[in-house]
């Protein structure tokens, strides 16, 4: 066993998974992984909002959870499985969740809503059939100042379902 | 904001990170989930000169039952912590305070032992740990030492740890199968910092009288605090609450900050004790008829 040091201010290369593809950028150790899925791998759907945890724009899957982007670093993710709010469904389409984002109008601006649907994604999966109590419980550690959360709930209970008879 | 520039140390086993830990001391922060460390960081509230992240020390991540305990390594994620049957079965409160601490997001990272180990005044797997009855293990180079849960917590961000231990893991009692629990908090949203949070566990005998109990406000004073209820063992359970909520408001000397002055928080521990006094009543009614 062997302890990895990384120098203060050391570039180095992250390698990890981002949406299926293998990929890689330099990063130092203070670089927070949103700061790297963003300026290093040019994912602009990963939004960058408090920078400390609390409002939820830089939520990304980190191995299948729903995390924040922002309060971990890149040297943290080396290896990860990583998707962002690209890799949610093909290019040029858009996945339940996000039909149903469109069809109940559950953004506005849309600068949270990349985090939101990350959520949404892992919560589903955990939760295929919630009720509105868990959906907004899941909400919460998100902040949307245009949208008042209903039409974010609704979509996400249409979601919900969709997914259960679609599969 | 971003952090100051800092050395990443990642250990792969707990022997590395103490090593680490002798050598740094005071110059290093242990980062593990970084749901509180991570935004100190950020906001440049700490300036360690060395992290040492111990995310992926695999020995930190377990879940035991022993005899009489239930053990947590620090490293265990909240939402797996949610979802494990033993702590279910075993240690109920913990899986009812687990709902109240930050959000479904950072659950999914933060750890049990990370709550613990930074020792926010409002945080609610410290106080849970103080009702409970449980230790912390704290590991140095040189020794393990174990800490009553209700001695480890000396005030806001404040611990018994010394900078040269790692709180590696939680010693959780194994609740009675007949006894009630309850928790609850009033913060500005949920997930947000309580401004006051109440846990409680108790056991009824088969007249309906208070047999046990452990009671606990968090939120409220520097650290989480256990109100000492014993003068109202042998009371009936339907008459504790009213009791119980004068007593504590009395014991209690409240932090004021910009979220809430001291009365609100007096008048906000009142509120909330009875209700959970009354919600460990009914589960331990429930639970006692049902094992008879």
């Amino acid at each position: 066993m062997t302890t990895l040091l990384r120098a203060a201010g050391e570039r180095f290369t992250v390698e990890l998974t981002l949406n299926g593809q293998r990929r890689s950028g330099e990063a130092e150790p203070r670089m927070l992984l949103c700061d790297f899925l963003r300026h290093e791998l040019q994912a602009f759907g990963v939004h960058v909002g408090c920078e400390h945890g609390v409002c939820g724009a830089c939520t990304v899957l980190v191995d299948g959870r729903a995390v924040r982007s922002c309060t971990q670093y890149a040297a943290q993710a080396d290896g990860a499985d990583i998707v962002t709010v690209e890799g949610l469904a093909e290019p040029g389409k858009l996945n339940e969740v996000q039909r149903a984002f469109a069809k109940h109008h559950a953004l506005q601006c849309g600068f949270c809503t990349p985090g939101i649907l990350c959520s949404v994604m892992h919560f589903l999966r955990d939760t295929p059939a919630p009720d509105e109590r868990q959906v907004r419980d899941m909400l919460s550690g998100h902040i949307c100042r245009c949208t008042g959360y209903a039409p974010i709930v609704a979509a996400v209970l249409e979601a919900a379902t969709a997914i259960r008879k679609g599969s | 904001m971003k952090p100051v520039a800092f050395d990443y140390y990642r250990p792969e086993a707990v022997s590395e990170g103490l090593a680490l830990l002798s050598e740094k001391g005071e110059d290093a922060a242990i980062l593990a989930g970084g749901m509180t460390l991570g935004p100190m960081l950020n906001l440049r509230v700490v300036r360690p000169r060395a992290v040492i992240d111990i995310s992926r020390i695999q020995a930190l991540k377990s879940i035991a039952a022993r005899s009489n305990i239930v053990v947590t390594g620090a490293g265990v994620v909240q939402s797996d912590a949610l979802r494990a049957n033993v702590i279910a079965r075993e240690v109920p409160l913990l899986v009812m305070a687990l709902p109240w601490v930050g959000h479904f997001q950072t659950r999914n990272r933060g750890t049990l032992g990370g709550s613990v180990a930074h020792a926010d005044p409002s945080a609610e797997i410290p106080l849970a740990l103080v009702v409970c009855g449980g230790t912390v293990v704290l590991q140095s180079r040189r020794r393990e030492r174990r800490v009553p849960a209700r001695e480890f917590f000396l005030g806001a961000l404040t611990t018994q740890r010394r900078p040269d231990e790692m709180v590696t893991a939680l010693e959780w009692p194994r609740a009675a199968p007949d006894a009630g629990h309850a928790f609850t908090e009033i913060a500005q949203r949920h997930g947000d910092f309580a401004i006051a949070a109440v846990a409680c566990s108790l056991r009824l005998d088969k007249t309906d009288r208070l047999q046990e109990l452990s009671l606990g406000v968090g939120g409220v004073e520097s650290r989480p605090v256990a109100i000492d209820g014993k003068g109202f063992l042998g009371r009936p359970a339907s008459e504790i609450a009213a009791g119980l909520c004068e007593h504590a408001a009395v014991s209690v000397t409240p932090m004021e900050d910009h979220s809430a002055g001291a009365d609100y928080r007096i008048a906000l521990t009142r509120v909330l004790l009875e209700r959970a006094v009354n919600d460990a009543v009914a589960m331990a009614r429930q639970r006692r008829d049902r094992l008879q």
